[in-house]
């Protein structure tokens, strides 16, 4: 690794979609951050694309000025480490950058580590911001959210994964550009991916770009004031919420663990539904509790919910101290029934 | 499948949940306040990998499952006195600094070198499990560079699922961007899994696995070996608790059909 005082040269990191001929909206907000980065520290930018069909993919940065490379064929149709730390390797040594970004996606995040290893680099990871007054400085988090740091380092080359969503999408008009397609020398390739598997259309719940995420908690599967349990009751409200607002769902740790302790327990939810200290940490503008406390390791994941409402029959819940926006003292049962038939009201 | 998976399970040792952190500075860079008497637990996530880790040696013999773990050595003890009790391994502890503010790099290349020195591993037939993230530094990349040191081709992270096949291959599902998961088919060892939660409950705690657990686990300590973690320039400008606490409205009084009306309101600005 380097440490030596140097202009900076940076590369963007970018793939396609499950298209294969158009880069991810992660992918285009990293390059947001790179030319704003660039722009800053006056140096050269370089966009890597990696995918079936990247000279596809590239018309979108058409008049951006930045140079562009590409990985292509079929072998990088399907994310797989192998084939994928070998085309970003690959990438970043015809870039000679000093300084990488890339998206925190699933395709990068699984290979980012091992290309640095193997570029003599350094990496840090979920970066949510990018500053520094005449050096570069990345912001993250640390402990699930619990606490923010500043770093930075002298050594190069450096790789920073940012987090979705701090970023705006670049949006430029799609045009022909000149893409130099980088060689690949691939490795015995010993994986195959053959798919993917998502729950029905209907039945999906994780909706990373809604507005709105609603919370389910434990409560949902207590006893009413009847006496009884209506965990099927529960389920109808929350689907029909989901279904009239187009909301995201997530969950409580106790809710979804109850699938392993042979409880009733609502059929849609899994442990990616998670929230919290061992799940989650979406982006929402929005967030909708109910009945769940609103303690620390499962707030620690609303670290990036814009305004936060809380239903709980708990007026001293977590939520009430200082972690909403609102929280309203009532029962979710009645309160989301009413608010479902308002909503379809609405829509006539 | 006729000689079994030789699984090394990397699991790092982390602050309770429960418990109030606080940042302070000290002469070594960042830690966090009381940090030595702070309750600890195994990283949750690495957790699930190692009772996943369990049921596939369980599933397979001739396999065997060693637990490497980084951190002090009296917080080790603490935590194996219950994770002892969960399932059966080999500890193979790594006496260093405890936290997520080391560099993933340096505990990586500390975690490769116990690897490799492990007697009896068959690299061939090796399964090196973790978390996918850490309840700590929540990287996601120690386990990655790790496999990497030990020049391991094939990873998959956020794993949920493995199905090991009867010729020894297997199916991975890892989760992807939209709540999906990606279904990938490896040829066999070797491999690097990280997991997310899998699918297992957390085992019970059984007093005849833990006793004999202890028996290997306490020599473990008392030889391991202590590491130094390096910066590798790593340079921490600042690090803070969030200024954010919010102004909470609690409306103890408002009708159900007022609430309604107010959500549904705000859900449409």
């Amino acid at each position: 690794m380097d440490c030596g005082v140097m202009m900076e040269k940076i590369l963007v990191l970018t793939h396609v979609d499950e298209s294969g001929a158009a880069l991810t909206k992660a992918s285009l907000e990293v390059v947001t951050a790179g030319i704003e980065l660039a722009a800053r520290l006056q140096s050269p930018l370089t966009i890597g694309i990696l995918g079936q069909d990247a000279d596809a993919a590239a018309q979108v940065l058409a008049g951006m000025g930045a140079r562009l490379l590409a990985v292509s064929g079929e072998a990088f149709a399907q994310a797989r480490y192998a084939s994928d730390a070998a085309a970003c390797e690959a990438l970043c040594r015809a870039a000679e950058a000093s300084i990488v970004l890339g998206p925190e996606s699933a395709r990068l995040g699984r290979v980012a580590a091992g290309v640095a290893h193997r570029l003599g680099g350094l990496l840090d990871t979920h970066v949510t911001g990018i500053g520094g007054d005449g050096a570069v400085e990345a912001t993250r988090w640390f402990y699930r959210q619990r606490m923010e740091a500043v770093l930075s380092r002298e050594a190069r080359p450096w790789f920073l994964l940012l987090d979705a969503g701090t970023h705006a999408a670049f949006a430029g008009e799609a045009g022909a550009v000149q893409v130099e397609q980088v060689a690949v020398t691939l490795p015995a390739l010993r994986t195959v991916v053959e798919g993917f598997r998502a729950p029905e259309r209907d039945a999906q719940t994780i909706r990373p770009d809604a507005k709105l995420l609603f919370v389910a908690g434990a409560g949902w599967t207590k006893k009413q004031p009847d006496g009884q349990m209506h965990v099927s009751d529960a389920a109808e409200r929350i689907k029909d919420f989901l279904r009239l607002t187009g909301a995201s769902l997530g969950s409580s740790k106790s809710l979804v663990d109850q699938t392993g302790d042979n409880q009733q327990v609502l059929p849609f939810l899994t442990h990616m539904n998670q929230i919290g200290q061992t799940g989650s940490t979406p982006r929402h503008a929005k967030g909708l509790s109910t009945c769940c406390h609103g303690e620390e390791p499962h707030v620690v994941g609303w670290r990036f919910i814009g305004e936060r409402r809380a239903i709980s029959l708990d007026a001293n819940c977590g939520w009430a101290r200082g972690k909403a926006d609102v929280v309203y003292v009532a029962d979710a049962f009645q309160v989301m029934s009413k608010v479902n038939a308002l909503l379809a009201e609405k829509r006539g | 499948m006729a000689e079994g998976f030789h699984i090394v399970v990397c699991a790092g040792i982390v602050p309770d949940p429960l418990q109030t952190l606080e940042p302070v500075s000290g002469p070594n860079g960042p830690g966090l306040k009381n940090e030595m008497v702070l309750p600890a637990v195994l990283d949750p996530w690495a957790a699930s990998s190692l009772y996943e880790a369990a049921q596939v040696v369980a599933g397979h013999p001739g396999s065997k499952l060693w637990l490497v773990s980084l951190g002090p050595k009296a917080k080790l003890q603490q935590v194996m006195m219950t994770i002892a009790q969960k399932v059966s391994f080999e500890l193979v502890p790594v006496d260093g600094p405890i936290g997520g503010f080391p560099d993933a790099h340096s505990t990586a290349a500390a975690l490769a070198e116990a690897i490799s020195a492990l007697p009896g591993l068959n690299r061939e037939r090796l399964l090196l499990f973790g978390g996918w993230e850490s309840a700590t530094r929540g990287a996601g990349v120690t386990l990655q560079l790790t496999g990497e040191l030990l020049g391991i081709m094939d990873q998959f992270q956020g794993v949920d699922q493995v199905t090991v096949r009867a010729d020894g291959s297997f199916e991975v599902l890892e989760r992807v961007e939209g709540g999906k998961h990606q279904v990938s088919v490896c040829v066999g060892a070797p491999a690097v899994l990280g997991w997310a939660t899998g699918n297992l409950a957390e085992p019970r705690n059984n007093p005849q696995t833990g006793m004999a657990n202890m028996r290997g686990i306490l020599p473990a300590l008392q030889k391991a070996k202590a590491v130094k973690l390096e910066a590798n320039t790593l340079h921490y400008v600042s690090v803070n608790l969030p200024a954010q606490q919010r102004e909470t409205r609690v409306e103890k009084n408002l009708s159900t059909d007022e609430i309604a009306q107010e959500l549904v309101q705000w859900i449409a600005e």
